[in-house]
């Protein structure tokens, strides 16, 4: 299945297809590891719902719903 | 001499790194242009002493943020001899990411492959011989925290930067990689240093790199055209990017053996994080930090004990040091206690000059005693509470917690056009505005930096707590009304709302933009740096006794002058301070702080108010001791300002010029509102990009707080007035988003 990484649930996981949106917020999650392929699980949610925190390549990061909305994922499914 | 830079992600340790190798010789500068801070030290260990300059940390030699251009600028036009790259081997993919793009430039490079303790603990191999065969840059296993293997990383960074080495990149595409080797051969060709680097930036279409080669760039584009390849989309950067990670989890990712082969481990920090960063716990849980914070900085009844503690218990009646660790309402803090013992010091150096000048001419020992002791004993009181809080938001920020702070209130901020990071400096506001300006650095982008800035020192900080403890006790003891910590707490509540309300203002009107992103590394939670939190702290009380001694020690000299000597320069004694030039200067301007309540409607004495508001403009220190000598003056018996705080000073002040209560509130929300200090001034004007900038954030200061305290005087007088000022406000509010709505559309 493909869906958006905002649209995940926690504890969701899955591999990313393609990230879009400005050049800026795009340069800055190729920079912190999310690039095709890259493995992301959805650890977490803040308080307030947004924003949300993630692990990739083994470290965690956090990113507003708005910025997850940029990157399309294929969903692992739960073994 | 030998030039080494250290370079590495940000929390990969290259603090502890730095200060490792190069202890006490460390001191801190500024880039040249920028307010970030340029760590350089000496380490003398090698066969000759080596320059260590600390990079800025980054993730990336992208063009978008300061550091990453300071630390890229750095690294291509200083030429540093080495550059050693410091990896945090429990992140090694992302920290491998930096090295790939520092690897493409001419410059010897070494890594520092740190943490492999934690990766030991984890029960996880890295084969270090086997990650310097595949990069081909010399690799050395350290532990910064422990100091093991330094010595080690400098031996063979000081036999690496004695050779020359060729800019290597690790892109594989097989298109892309032959764009990139034409280039380099075209940019060879026109003599372009670092030819690997600036080949791939351009065909990124770096922004920096685009504007430093234009004429290059129509020829990259010619070259995109000839390796037409349908693998190449119009997105450069993706390509070079996903070409990177993918080499580093090709080639590097497997030198790293896990014991446990699960993708997404529950590490403790992630256990921590259950709690800290809960759905309901997080936010409560942060405010009784908060509170902890301020009550072990500030509290004179530590732990509320005060009333079950036996009779003169730890008092140390009769001592040298009586009241300092307990005092009359119970255990003192430890911001509370040093400042006792400075008190103490303080006191004996005032007492012995004293006796030494007793017998020179009278305006002699004034200005010693009180000019020159006086103003700095009053301001190193001060120094204690403010590096202990310093130190407390120091610990959360080393510790990883500050990061989580920011992902739990980042939603809140966003309805102030603020992103979660802005929170940090401006809770830094509450101890000193100047870190806390400098802190802005962090947000990315400059109109939220600018709206920072200017509402930071509405968050009133650790100087300006004297103003309300000395004005709030004055109102309690005379008027016997309220308590000393509720109208305080209310008045930093007060605040907080107006900081908050000027930043929707200023977002909504002048510094409109979208909020910037919130794409952060939330970094494991780990143990503070003793080392790196003293280094901190002894930077930080160096640069605030520079200040004592300079900005406050000569505007101190001024004022005493001023106001001991008469237009004709005659030497007035305290009592006769009325013929001053100081209180003529105080007289003249006093109508200006009529609608503030402490102008003309006062009595004989009122310019005393408009006197320490304007000397409070030199340093916030200053009110409170300007009252302390101006209560002196017009007629109070002798007031010691370090023995209750100000508080007798105030009462007097109250009783000579019948100023009202709301008139009082008013002179605190006044002074917390306006100009801050001077070196709070420097450092804003520092974190600005233009003139204009600076002198409308001038404006703004001195507009927002004659308006606040307007408002809390007129509200105090007459409580139905805050109606209107809501409903101005309210209207305000509506008219702008109705204009911003109409823009909006005419602009689409």
């Amino acid at each position: 299945m493909v869906k958006t990484l905002d649209k995940f649930a926690i504890g969701e996981s899955g591999k990313v297809i393609s990230v879009s949106g400005e050049r800026k917020i795009k340069r800055r999650l190729y920079d912190m590891g999310i690039t095709n392929g890259a493995d992301i699980y959805l650890r977490k949610k803040a308080p307030l719902g947004d924003p949300i925190e993630v692990t990739v390549r083994s470290y965690e990061l956090s990113l507003r719903n708005s910025e997850a909305a940029c990157i399309t994922m294929e969903v692992t499914p739960n073994v | 001499m030998y030039r080494f830079c250290l370079a590495g992600n940000p929390n990969s340790g290259k603090t502890t790194l730095f200060n490792g190798l190069t202890g006490s010789t460390a001191h801190v500068g500024n880039w040249p242009g920028v307010t970030v801070d340029k760590k350089e030290g000496i380490y003398r260990k090698c066969a000759e002493p080596i320059a260590i300059v600390d990079l800025p940390g980054i993730y990336s030699l992208s063009p978008y943020t300061q550091e990453e251009v300071i630390a890229r600028n750095y690294i291509l036009d200083e030429k540093p001899d080495c550059v050693i790259n410091i990896i945090d081997a429990t992140n090694l993919e992302r920290n491998l990411y930096l090295t790939t793009q520092i690897m493409e430039i001419d410059v010897p490079v070494i890594l520092a492959l740190n943490m492999m303790d934690a990766v030991k603990k984890r029960g996880d191999k890295i084969d270090a011989d086997e990650l310097e065969k595949r990069l081909g840059l010399p690799v050395v296993e350290i532990s910064a925290l422990k100091g093991e293997g330094l010595d080690k990383l400098m031996e063979r960074a000081y036999e690496t930067c004695k050779k020359k080495r060729e800019g290597k990149t690790v892109i594989e595409n097989t298109a892309l990689k032959h764009l990139i080797g034409d280039i380099k051969i075209a940019l060879e060709g026109h003599g372009v240093k670092n030819p690997m680097f600036h080949a791939v930036k351009l065909v990124e279409l770096d922004e920096l790199e685009v504007l430093m080669h234009k004429e290059t760039v129509n020829m990259v584009e010619a070259f995109k055209k000839t390796h037409n390849d349908k693998t190449f989309g119009d997105d450069f950067e993706a390509l070079i990017a996903d070409a990177r990670y993918k080499y580093i989890t090709k080639y590097f990712s497997p030198t790293l053996k896990r014991k446990n082969e699960e993708k997404f481990v529950v590490t403790p920090s992630d256990k921590a994080d259950k709690i800290l960063t809960h759905k309901i716990w997080g936010f409560p849980i942060f405010l009784v930090i908060l509170f902890a914070i301020f009550h072990l900085t500030f509290s004179e009844n530590l732990f509320f004990l005060g009333g079950v503690l036996p009779e003169g218990f730890g008092k140390l009646e009769g001592t040298l040091f009586e009241g300092v660790f307990v005092g009359d309402s119970g255990i003192n803090s430890l911001g509370v206690m040093l400042m006792g013992v400075v008190e103490v010091l303080t006191g004996l150096v005032s007492e012995l000059v004293g006796g030494w000048l007793s017998s020179s001419p009278e305006w002699v020992s004034g200005l010693i005693c009180d000019g020159v002791l006086g103003g700095i004993f009053a301001i190193l009181g001060f120094l204690p509470q403010i590096l202990v809080l310093f130190l407390f938001f120091s610990i959360l920020e080393d510790s990883g917690y500050m990061a989580r702070i920011a992902f739990i209130l980042d939603r809140a901020l966003k309805k102030f056009g603020l992103s979660g990071r802005a929170f940090l400096p401006m809770i830094m506001g509450f101890g000193c505005s100047v870190p806390a300006m400098i802190n802005t650095r962090t947000l990315a982008d400059e109109k939220e930096k600018l709206a920072t800035v200017r509402v930071i020192p509405f968050f009133s900080c650790g100087a300006k707590l004297p103003i309300l403890t000395a004005v709030a006790g004055g109102i309690v003891s005379y008027f016997g009304v309220g308590n000393v910590d509720f109208i305080t707490y209310g008045m930093y509540i007060l605040g907080i709302a107006t900081a908050l309300i000027a930043v929707i203002l200023m977002r909504e009107t002048t510094l409109k933009g979208e909020t910037p992103p919130f794409i952060m590394e939330l970094p494991a939670y780990h143990a503070p740096q003793v080392k790196n939190l003293i280094m901190l702290l002894w930077d930080k009380a160096k640069h605030f006794i520079q200040k004592a001694f300079t900005i406050i020690l000569a505007s101190t000299i001024v004022i005493w002058v001023i106001s001991h000597f008469d237009f004709s320069w005659n030497y007035l004694t305290d009592e006769q301070m009325e013929l001053s030039i100081l209180a003529g200067f105080g007289k003249l301007i006093q109508p200006l702080f009529t609608p503030v309540g402490f102008g003309s409607q006062l009595k004989a004495f009122g310019w005393v108010f408009a006197v320490a508001a304007i000397t409070g403009l030199i340093a916030k220190e200053n009110v409170v001791s300007t009252l302390g000598t101006l209560a002196a003056c017009i007629g109070a018996a002798a007031i010691d300002v370090e023995v209750d705080g100000g508080v007798g000073a105030v009462s007097a002040m109250i009783q000579a010029t019948g100023v009202t209560l709301p008139a009082l509130l008013a002179f605190i929300a006044f002074n917390m509102t306006t100009i801050p200090c001077f070196a709070a001034v420097a450092a804003a004007k520092g974190e600005m990009a233009s003139k204009s900038k600076f002198n409308w954030t001038l404006l703004f200061w001195v507009a927002t707080s004659y308006i606040v305290s307007s408002a809390v005087y007129l509200i105090g007088t007459a409580w139905w007035t805050a109606f209107i000022y809501l409903a101005v406000l309210v209207v305000a509010f509506v008219v702008i988003k109705l204009y911003n709505k109409k823009r909006f559309a005419k602009e689409k």
